[in-house]
């Protein structure tokens, strides 16, 4: 049972609190620049999707940091990865190789992304609609399935 | 500071250079943001009697201190001018993402001075000002704008702009921001249209801080946990704010065919339920949020197909009834089409609509002759009404007097009694004559009538406590004028502090404790305001310097009032039936309650504890 940061983009209604929720627990100051979530809001298709680090079992930006300062691993129940300040020397080679743009840098000399919070994470504690979770993974996939069988049941129904 | 960031950027158009400020920290202490301190900027720097749309008048765009923090739904800003639809102060406040970009790139105002020779932009990229041709905009409607701005500066800009009908000085052009969004009343976006303004875009990557950031942190979680009221979480959530329609009509304030009635006998068919199931984009339950609002009662609706097609936001409650039941249309969707073609040109809804009925009654009644207008425009011709709107954004054929608004267009016709408005601003969709409160709520607005800068209507139908300041039952019967000045006066002091805030009042007002309100103002600004006394006491300041604008650029007592119809004719029909508006027993109370004179001025006792300089 591993956990991991899920969306449900259905519920997300890009209000991006917790851009606000992450600048603010990690810079303390509300900045969404310098959030590691972000939202991306296509308003004349009333939709909306935040995207955040994967957490890749193959990261490629712990494959090319040239200082292993980025590494994964399980913590808190949850398989994350992260990055070690103390060996970062902030060549951002790193924020090249992801594919995804969620491993930044933010000129204070070591890159940022999304670490889970130490198993707390602060966007999940402020999303009130409740598109972020932070859940067993395998559970969050399954009820994808269901989801996806009821559209299916109900494009039949409808025909 | 914390909250504020500190900077007032200023734009001289007819000079067409910028300059940096500090924000003066007396007056933001004193007026706080928003609604208060662009009031108090324009109060010192402008002639109250200036004409609006001449040169010397200021437009100023004007966030919070909470703006662009995690305060719950902190996007707001406002837009404070002279107003020329009714020569009196306008504050139009909106929501979206533009308000908390402004912040972001450093500044928690703008002020625009004088007039621009051509058609320009401003774009604000952090400390990088430019004023830009807008040449090849002029024109676009508020959707190209902003598409069109994104490309040429920044796929992340947000733009706060005009359409065809701010560039035409209709006296009821708004400004949208984030394609739906409006700074909508008093027709601020002529304010912009006659600078020669089409639009400011702006990107921001600088952060705001708070003065006790746990504090603060708590300060939002106990606001998320008071938030969940049934009527502002669920209600509003359900279905936005469309979900009013069908309880104002059983309630008998739905106003229909311009205020003549209170009931509406096409209101379920216009009602939240179907333009969610029918015409909302995603399904019904798929809502849209401003910058960091948990309610999001924002909708996207599309009509698919037929001659009303299109797509865009809303339709909300006020659009609902200005473009539905005044107008005493049934179908969904000319109002929906309506609602698009005000988003794309830039015209409030409210007045638009509400307009649009006056002439639909002046034409029925045989004062508006139908080869001046040159259509037959009878209450429920939904087609008549979407083609007028096109015209008055253009100010093209009978356009030309829709576009100045229900009071001019009446008085031109020789019956000003049947424009339903308060200081030439048109009525909201609360029937007067269905509540006491509101009614004289809507008499003593600042702005003209109006719903919003308090929401009397609130304690009288919905039991809501003002944040547990008003004891609600039996003693605010709706139709008794009893405690209703001490009332009002209560609510429009608060909403000015909500409106100089940076936050919704939706999103504040289902709480059943103030002390989640003033406790986010405290630990994000540092300020101590003494409790809900001196918190009031700075509302107070800030709706009186209002007034002494207002009574500066010649508004009197007089103006005080409703439409004949609301004092005069009782109400026909519904639960409100046989009643008209008490004003005459609750406007000298109101003034006592207020500290003002018998002819409605402030003493100089009152400015002197207000601390207002005059």
């Amino acid at each position: 049972m591993v956990k991991a940061l899920t969306v449900n983009l259905d519920k997300c209604t890009g209000c991006r609190s917790c851009e606000l929720a992450c600048s603010f627990k990690h810079h303390r100051e509300f900045n969404p620049v310098k959030s590691n979530i972000h939202v991306s809001i296509f308003t004349e298709n009333a939709f909306y999707v935040p995207v955040v680090c994967f957490q890749c079992d193959k990261a490629f930006c712990a494959e090319v940091c040239p200082t292993g300062a980025i590494s994964a691993g399980e913590a808190n129940g949850a398989y994350v990865v992260t990055v070690d300040k103390g060996k970062c020397v902030g060549c951002k080679m790193c924020t090249l190789a992801c594919p995804f743009g969620v491993i930044t840098y933010q000129s204070e000399g070591h890159v940022q992304k999304c670490e889970l919070c130490g198993g707390e994470p602060e966007c999940v504690t402020f999303c009130v609609p409740g598109a972020l979770e932070f859940k067993d993974q395998t559970a969050a996939t399954l009820k994808k399935t269901k989801t996806l069988a009821e559209k299916i049941y109900h494009q039949k129904e409808a025909s | 500071m914390d909250g504020w960031v500190g900077k007032i950027l200023r734009v001289n158009l007819t000079k067409g250079t910028v300059s940096v400020e500090d924000l003066n920290e007396k007056a933001a202490h004193d007026y706080i943001g928003g609604r208060g301190l662009g009031i108090k900027y324009l109060y010192d720097e402008i002639d109250p009697k200036i004409d609006p749309l001449s040169p010397k008048n200021k437009l100023i765009m004007a966030t919070g201190p909470l703006t662009g923090t995690g305060a719950l739904a902190g996007g707001r800003y406002t837009v404070v001018t002279k107003s020329p639809l009714t020569g009196a102060i306008a504050n139009s406040n909106s929501g979206g993402y533009y308000g908390a970009e402004m912040k972001y790139a450093g500044y928690d105002m703008v002020i625009f001075e004088g007039k621009a020779k051509e058609p320009v932009y401003l774009w604000i990229e952090n400390d990088n000002i430019e004023i830009r041709s807008a040449k090849d905009l002029w024109g676009k409607n508020t959707n190209e704008t902003t598409s069109l701005i994104q490309l040429e500066t920044d796929d992340d800009a947000k733009v706060a702009c005009i359409g065809p009908a701010g560039e035409n000085l209709v006296k009821f052009a708004n400004i949208m921001n984030d394609n739906g969004r409006a700074a909508g009343r008093s027709g601020v976006g002529a304010v912009m249209g006659s600078k020669n303004l089409k639009a400011v875009a702006v990107r921001g990557t600088n952060g705001v801080t708070v003065a006790d950031p746990e504090g603060f942190r708590e300060a939002v979680l106990d606001a998320i946990k008071e938030f969940h009221d049934p009527f502002m979480s669920e209600v509003l959530a359900k279905y936005g704010t469309a979900d009013v329609v069908e309880f104002s009509n059983e309630v008998g304030l739905l106003p229909t065919r311009n205020f003549q009635e209170g009931t509406f006998e096409g209101a379920a068919k216009i009602g939240g339920a179907v333009i969610a199931e029918k015409y909302n984009l995603r399904g019904a339950k798929k809502t849209k949020a401003c910058f960091g609002c948990p309610l999001a009662c924002g909708r996207v609706t599309r009509v698919p197909d037929g001659e009303f097609k299109g797509e865009g936001e809303g339709p909300e409650y006020e659009t609902l009834g200005s473009l539905g039941a005044v107008c005493g249309i049934d179908n969904p969707e000319p109002i929906i089409k309506a609602n698009y073609i005000c988003n794309e040109m830039g015209m409030d809804t409210i007045s638009a609509g509400a307009t649009i009925g006056c002439a639909m009654e002046l034409f029925e009644k045989g004062f508006l002759p139908e080869k001046d207008v040159r259509m037959k425009l009878n209450f429920g011709n939904g087609r008549a009404m979407v083609e007028l709107l096109q015209k008055a954004a253009h100010r093209e054929g009978f356009g030309d007097v829709i576009a100045e608004g229900s009071y001019r267009l009446a008085e031109k016709y020789g019956h000003p009694e049947l424009s339903m408005t308060v200081k030439k601003q048109e009525f909201p969709n609360y029937e007067p004559r269905g509540g006491q409160g509101f009614a004289l709520a809507y008499a003593t607005s600042n702005r003209g009538a109006c719903h919003i800068r308090q929401e009397v209507h609130c304690v009288e139908f919905f039991g809501i406590s003002l944040m547990g300041i008003i004891k609600t039952g039996g003693s605010l019967d709706r139709f008794s004028t009893k405690g209703k000045p001490e009332v009002t006066k209560q609510f429009q002091d608060f909403y000015c502090m909500i409106d100089s805030s940076g936050i919704c009042n939706f999103i504040i007002i289902g709480s059943p404790d103030h002390n989640v309100f003033i406790n986010l103002m405290e630990k994000g600004t540092g300020l101590s305001f003494g409790g809900l006394k001196g918190f009031l006491k700075t509302g107070e300041r800030i709706f009186n310097l209002e007034r002494l604008f207002n009574i500066k650029a010649g508004f009197t007592s007089k103006d005080d009032t409703l439409p004949k119809r609301m004092l005069e004719e009782p109400m026909p029909a519904g639960p409100g039936k046989g009643y008209v508006v008490y004003l005459d027993e609750m406007l000298p109370k109101y003034y006592k309650v207020r500290g003002w004179s018998a002819k409605g001025v402030p003493s100089v006792k009152l400015l002197a504890d207000l601390e207002i300089k005059a």
